[in-house]
């Protein structure tokens, strides 16, 4: 090893791969974003150039503008994905407290149910939920789509915070009691400041998935009110598939929210994937 | 431990903890997922739900055109999922040793930026590839020109054979990020005195890396294939966002998400069945359940784990 950080050739050969790859990794999404920017026969004629005076052109843009509602769709996303990650934090939080803190009757049963959710998916149970939502009139509606993941989060969250949570320190609750501080009390004002870096890698985690989810938007909720960005721009590409200005425009629109929050969470989102292999 | 002098006595705070995930999880999840299970038993005659037993399992594996759709589907789930593992280990290895060396340069900055693919949604992925690979758009064509392998080109995703694999290669290119992390997250975990001990018996360089790193980093690759597994047999959105849901050509990129979707959603001139929709989801559940009992019975303990 210390012969390897030595050597300059290795050094070498290891950003040669690593910028390589990363050339793989970013060239589909640059292609998208330049072309964006261009007259139609410039996308064709010189498709990796970068838009100049001559080629630049926002037609696809306006396209989008007038034909999708791309901020109702946005709008929609954003309502389900800060809700359901509320609720997952909120809720799995809670459920772990109880698991990690106190010990009754099944404690660990209910830790190994609430376990089940991690490695089978959802999507399994897709046609009962689907007939669920219709017998309660939750279809077409974000509340269906804000169960659902609330519902497909929960299993991890539970996980990852009842592992932090038995790190808390038992002097500290117990100081609390002492005070005279109830159990809830203790909870929310003791506990959960605490594990609030876990929360976060929780909330990266799922953040990413519900966002970016097709299939539950596509079943659940297909109505114009109530599509999220990622089935909006699905059916809005399906239909101007030949308008490549419209296509190349909106994919970029549809890449750029997204772009945004990782730049925000990327450390997060990175040191939470980390920590959590550790264990 | 605080709350437990007397266990007789219900203790409500205890209740109110664990009811609203209990509830949510329960009537969302689970309820459904057995549901699901139930209804696999049903058919639909004359707008009446009736109960049939194994019917429509006879009909998935017994009927010519069920069973072909469905063995179909099955056979190209797991060369996706081999496509996936051949790749995505090897490649995910490779970057995280280089990235895991203590004092590489702009770590950082790889590591965010081959992570990107990763955030971004099938829908945006598939269609982006699809322009580009497209014949009328002739990126992929004139840059393979450019280092003189023309020959080599052929419209990817419109043909049979070629298809399933490239719609994987895509798949693998999108999510290379999370095996790459975990196993450089397993390689920072590992003590340098190991190492260290390691190069006073002189195992340097790569056969320190085969010897000593690869064994250690087993676990992650375990859990990474696992992980891999669930989520190609119950992969839908990339299939959907650059095939639709017939999965074409001529379904050779049909997998059991789309072929679930098209059954139990219908599609075109295809009606809709829930019952035999919840029959293929039934079976997607047996085959993750086999996939996922393997691992933790059959790999999982049996693989050694160190502690350090």
């Amino acid at each position: 090893m210390n012969k390897a950080r030595r050597n300059p050739a290795n050094v070498f050969a290891a950003h040669g791969i690593l910028i390589l790859y990363t050339i793989i990794a970013l060239f589909p999404v640059f292609v998208i974003l330049i072309n964006s920017f261009k007259t139609r026969k410039a996308i064709f004629r010189e498709p990796l150039s970068l838009p100049d005076a001559d080629s630049f052109s926002l037609i696809g843009y306006q396209t989008v503008f007038k034909q999708g509602d791309f901020f109702l769709y946005f709008q929609n996303s954003m309502i389900v994905t800060v809700v359901s990650l509320f609720l997952v934090l909120l809720f799995g939080a809670m459920a772990a407290f109880a698991l990690a803190e106190y010990r009754f009757k099944g404690n660990t049963l209910m830790g190994l149910y609430l376990a089940l959710g991690i490695m089978i998916p959802i999507r399994i149970g897709t046609v009962a939920i689907l007939e669920l939502m219709v017998s309660t009139g939750l279809v077409n509606t974000l509340m269906a789509l804000i169960l659902v993941y609330t519902a497909q989060g929960l299993p991890l969250a539970v996980f990852i915070l009842s592992e932090f949570m038995k790190q808390v320190s038992d002097d500290l609750k117990n100081a609390g009691r002492i005070d005279g501080l109830n159990e809830y009390t203790i909870f929310f004002r003791l506990v959960l400041p605490l594990v609030r870096p876990a929360m976060a890698t929780v909330a990266v985690f799922n953040m990413i998935p519900i966002w970016n989810d097709l299939w539950f938007p596509l079943i659940l909720a297909p109505a114009e009110g109530t599509k999220t960005l990622t089935l909006g721009s699905q059916v809005f590409i399906g239909q101007f598939v030949t308008d490549w200005n419209a296509v190349l425009s909106a994919l970029s629109m549809a890449i750029l929210p997204v772009m945004i929050l990782y730049i925000i969470f990327s450390r997060q989102l990175i040191r939470g994937i980390t920590s959590g292999a550790v264990k | 431990m605080p709350a437990s002098k007397d266990s007789s006595v219900i203790r409500w705070h205890i209740v109110v903890f664990l009811a609203p995930a209990v509830l949510v999880y329960t009537a969302i999840m689970i309820f459904p997922l057995f549901n699901t299970l139930r209804l696999a038993l049903y058919t639909e005659i004359e707008r009446e739900r009736v109960f049939v037993g194994l019917q429509n399992f006879y009909t998935l594996f017994g009927d010519p055109i069920w069973s072909d759709a469905f063995w179909n589907a099955l056979g190209n789930n797991f060369w996706f999922f081999f496509i996936h593992m051949i790749v995505q280990n090897p490649i995910g290895i490779v970057l995280a040793a280089i990235l895991s060396h203590p004092r590489l340069r702009f770590a950082h900055f790889y590591r965010s930026a081959i992570f990107i693919p990763t955030i971004l949604s099938f829908v945006i992925i598939g269609f982006a590839w699809k322009l580009i690979l497209s014949p009328i758009w002739g990126i992929a064509p004139s840059m393979l020109d450019a280092v003189g392998l023309k020959s080599l080109y052929a419209p990817y995703l419109g043909k049979e054979e070629y298809a399933l694999t490239t719609l994987a290669l895509i798949s693998v290119w999108q999510f290379i990020g999370i095996p790459m992390m975990l196993i450089y997250a397993a390689l920072l975990s590992i003590p340098e005195e190991i190492l260290e001990a390691g190069e006073c018996d002189g195992i340097t360089g790569l056969s320190a890396f085969w010897k000593i790193k690869l064994p250690l980093i087993l676990p992650a690759i375990g859990i990474i294939s696992i992980l891999t597994f669930v989520g190609n047999f119950n992969a839908f959105d990339l299939i959907y966002a650059a095939q639709g849901a017939l999965a074409g050509p001529d379904f050779s990129t049909d997998i059991l998400g789309t072929f679930m979707y098209r059954t139990f959603f219908g599609f075109q001139l295809q009606l809709g069945d829930p019952h035999m929709g919840s029959a293929i989801a039934t079976a997607m559940f047996g085959i993750i359940l086999i996939g996922v009992c393997l691992y933790l019975f059959g790999i999982q303990t049996r693989m050694r784990r160190y502690q350090f």
